[in-house]
């Protein structure tokens, strides 16, 4: 077992076991399951819908060369500059490069899951520039020096008082229970950063190749203020969010809204097409996109799971994910949670190394049946496992079961093992959970059915007996 | 080779293996052609333009912002003198515009005006903001703004309190037909910023517990002009 597995392990032990925290979470679910279904029936038709949303998203990846093609060069035509990245290196030096050119004293940020994925912010950081995340959400888990807990709500998994004790030893703002206060004491904070800072970093929710732009979707006004004031924006984009045509929005906006918020449409959706224009107030006078392979295109070029950059990040399939639930968003280990990560993180970040998430299912198919572009999740975790083992065979695993099949095939040698398995059967009941216990695997968290006094064979032949 | 034809080179590389497509199991068919309008999908709207004023309305008082039809624009002017009066207005940010204009000159406030540029605590200070808009959201309770249309990026998110004035011209059905009037409007020349505007800015990050004006206003008022 690999570090990241033994990890992975130690963390969901300690967290299935804190029944009060997956009590909150549980409760933190369930107003948005409520508001999820309210707004999916208002909806004419959800799941035709979802089949559209598929089509549009199979189109954009299957011909990404040709839309993300059209995608730069429209936002060059306005005057917007496109840095294509094709590992998060790149991208890391780039987005630094920038901030360098120009001098910046202060950076504020967005929320942005590509930025995480490449560890922006420590790499900004550690080139002695500061980053603010302006996200609420992401601004306390920032302080808390912890990654996000949920792809979307990042700081589900706090109470207001752990806030208010955070904002008070950060911040010296007085204590409250309030949540209406604890965000007023925030907006106070990022309202002097915003007019501060001269850099301001987003990421993008689509990126439409027809009129080559990006498109923000927020609640906070955040993003419209972090790129709205200062002098230069950076966009990071991952190559998959293309879509084809502007009207796609129509579908996409209230889809994601719903499925990821349980909103019928987010409070901000924005269009972001270059630098300020002529004839423009405001806006930044540079505009930078960077996208994003890292590793992207080796997903694509497997077909059999290539509707994985489908995703559009909604967060959905965490939120009824029973595993999810249980183990929580920090047991993962990765920028991606839930369903959707343990798919895609082994592409990202290495097979071997990842491929005990695939484990991390009950392969019940909640994840497969709320996604709102339809990629198949628990297919492709099964899918995951199949190719792990096939790249590296399991020799013990293997031997066993090439006893098994052995045994299998020697109907004397399965009754007399099974005779020798009653007996000793009793005698493991003493070891039972011991390192002593041969079964111990099993036994320690579930119980060993006794096996039948008398096999089936055995009570047929005592039956023809005359 | 640059990073751009790498991309485009591991792409192209790895589309030469076809995915099947969603609507058919069985392997590669030709994809059928996307619809134009997924409106069938979404939620319903009447086709008179008095049933999609209402459900604006209904969609805006859902979202928690203020809507009003008003039958001119004096009646305009005293609505949102009410508004300066009850929330203590010193001063009001706006862009110079054919509603913009009378509805400040009734207001008599000093004024932070974004047209030629602006300086950004100057525009902080101010406690509302007065922009026009490109089209209202029937379908969503949407308000669609652009940078030249209402008064730049900041204007209609930097002051607490965000006042639009739209015409009944303006009033579209879904976000389908909003996207369709930029285009037609615009062409080749869009402007940097377009923004849909549902509701007062919001938060649900402390306990999943809804707060208004998380970083942008805390209020939203739309004016329905004739």
């Amino acid at each position: 077992m690999n570090a990241h597995a033994r990890e992975f392990n130690e963390a969901a032990r300690q967290q299935t076991a804190d029944l009060g925290q997956r009590d909150w979470i549980q409760k933190a679910l369930a107003g948005y399951y409520a508001k999820r279904d309210e707004f999916k029936n208002r909806f004419s038709n959800w799941q035709g819908a979802r089949d559209t949303a598929a089509a549009v998203k199979w189109e954009a990846v299957n011909h990404l060369d040709r839309y993300l093609d059209e995608f730069a060069s429209r936002l060059e035509a306005r005057g917007a500059k496109v840095f294509w990245a094709p590992g998060a290196q790149e991208a890391r030096d780039y987005i630094v490069g920038v901030a360098r050119q120009h001098k910046v004293r202060a950076i504020i940020k967005s929320k942005s899951m590509t930025a995480e994925e490449i560890h922006l912010n420590d790499a900004l950081e550690q080139a002695g520039f500061e980053v603010v995340e302006s996200d609420l959400g992401e601004y306390i888990v920032q302080l808390r020096q912890e990654p996000p807990y949920h792809l979307v709500f990042p700081a589900m998994h706090l109470r207001r008082q752990q806030i208010s004790d955070l904002f008070h030893d950060r911040l010296g703002s007085e204590r409250t229970n309030n949540p209406e206060d604890l965000t007023m004491i925030a907006r106070r904070v990022m309202r002097r950063k915003y007019c501060e800072a001269d850099m301001g970093i987003s990421g993008a929710n689509f990126a439409i190749a027809e009129t080559g732009m990006i498109s923000i979707t927020e609640n906070e006004g955040n993003a419209r203020l972090t790129t709205s004031l200062p002098k230069v924006h950076v966009a990071i984009v991952g190559i998959e969010k293309v879509l084809p045509r502007l009207s796609d929005l129509a579908l996409f906006l209230p889809m994601l809204a719903t499925a990821g918020a349980g909103q019928p449409i987010t409070c901000y959706n924005t269009l972001y097409g270059g630098p300020r224009q002529p004839g423009e107030p405001d806006g930044p006078g540079e505009f930078h996109v960077v996208l994003l392979d890292n590793r992207r295109t080796e997903l694509l070029a497997d077909a059999e799971q290539r509707d994985a950059l489908h995703c559009i990040r909604c967060g959905a399939c965490l939120n009824v994910c029973p595993i999810f639930k249980n183990v929580g968003g920090h047991s993962y280990g990765t920028t991606y949670q839930g369903p959707i990560g343990s798919v895609i993180t082994p592409h990202l970040r290495g097979l071997q190394d990842w491929k005990h998430l695939s484990q991390a299912s009950s392969l019940c198919g909640a994840c497969t049946e709320t996604c709102p572009v339809k990629i198949n999740l628990h297919h492709h975790l099964l899918h995951n496992r199949r190719n792990a083992i096939h790249a590296r065979p399991a020799r013990l695993e293997k031997l066993v079961q090439t006893g098994f099949v052995f045994m299998m095939r020697r109907p004397r040698l399965y009754e007399w093992g099974a005779r020798v398995g009653r007996i000793l059967q009793p005698l493991q009941r003493l070891v039972r959970g011991t390192i002593l216990d041969p079964l111990r695997a099993w036994t320690k968290t579930r119980s060993f059915p006794p096996l039948a006094e008398k096999s089936f064979r055995e009570l047929w032949r005592e039956r023809k007996k005359p | 080779m640059t990073n751009r034809e790498i991309i485009l080179g591991r792409i192209r590389e790895a589309l030469k293996i076809t995915a099947p497509h969603p609507a058919f199991h069985d392997g590669p068919v030709t994809a059928p052609p996307l619809p134009a309008s997924p409106q069938k999908w979404l939620p319903p709207v009447g086709g008179t333009l008095e049933e999609q004023i209402e459900l604006f309305r209904r969609n805006a008082e859902d979202l928690k912002a203020g809507f009003r039809e008003c039958t001119n624009v004096n009646e305009a002017g005293q609505y949102v003198k009410t508004l300066a009066l009850a929330g203590g207005w010193k001063k009001i940010g706006l862009h110079s515009g054919d509603w913009t204009d009378p509805v400040a000159r009734e207001l008599g406030l000093p004024e932070v005006r974004t047209d030629g540029g602006y300086a950004v605590n100057d525009l902080e200070s101010c406690d509302a903001g007065l922009t026009e808009c490109e089209a209202l959201v029937a379908q969503t309770g949407s308000v669609l703004v652009s940078a030249p249309g209402a008064g730049g990026r900041a204007l209609s998110v930097l002051p607490p309190h965000h006042v639009v004035l739209a015409r009944r011209s303006q009033m579209v059905p879904d976000l389908t037909a909003a996207l369709q009037r930029v285009q037609e409007k615009f062409k080749d020349k869009f402007p940097s910023f377009l923004s849909f505007i549902s509701g007062p800015s919001r938060t649900g990050d402390i306990e999943r517990i809804l707060v208004l004006g998380a970083h942008g206003p805390k209020k939203l008022t739309i004016l329905l002009l004739p």
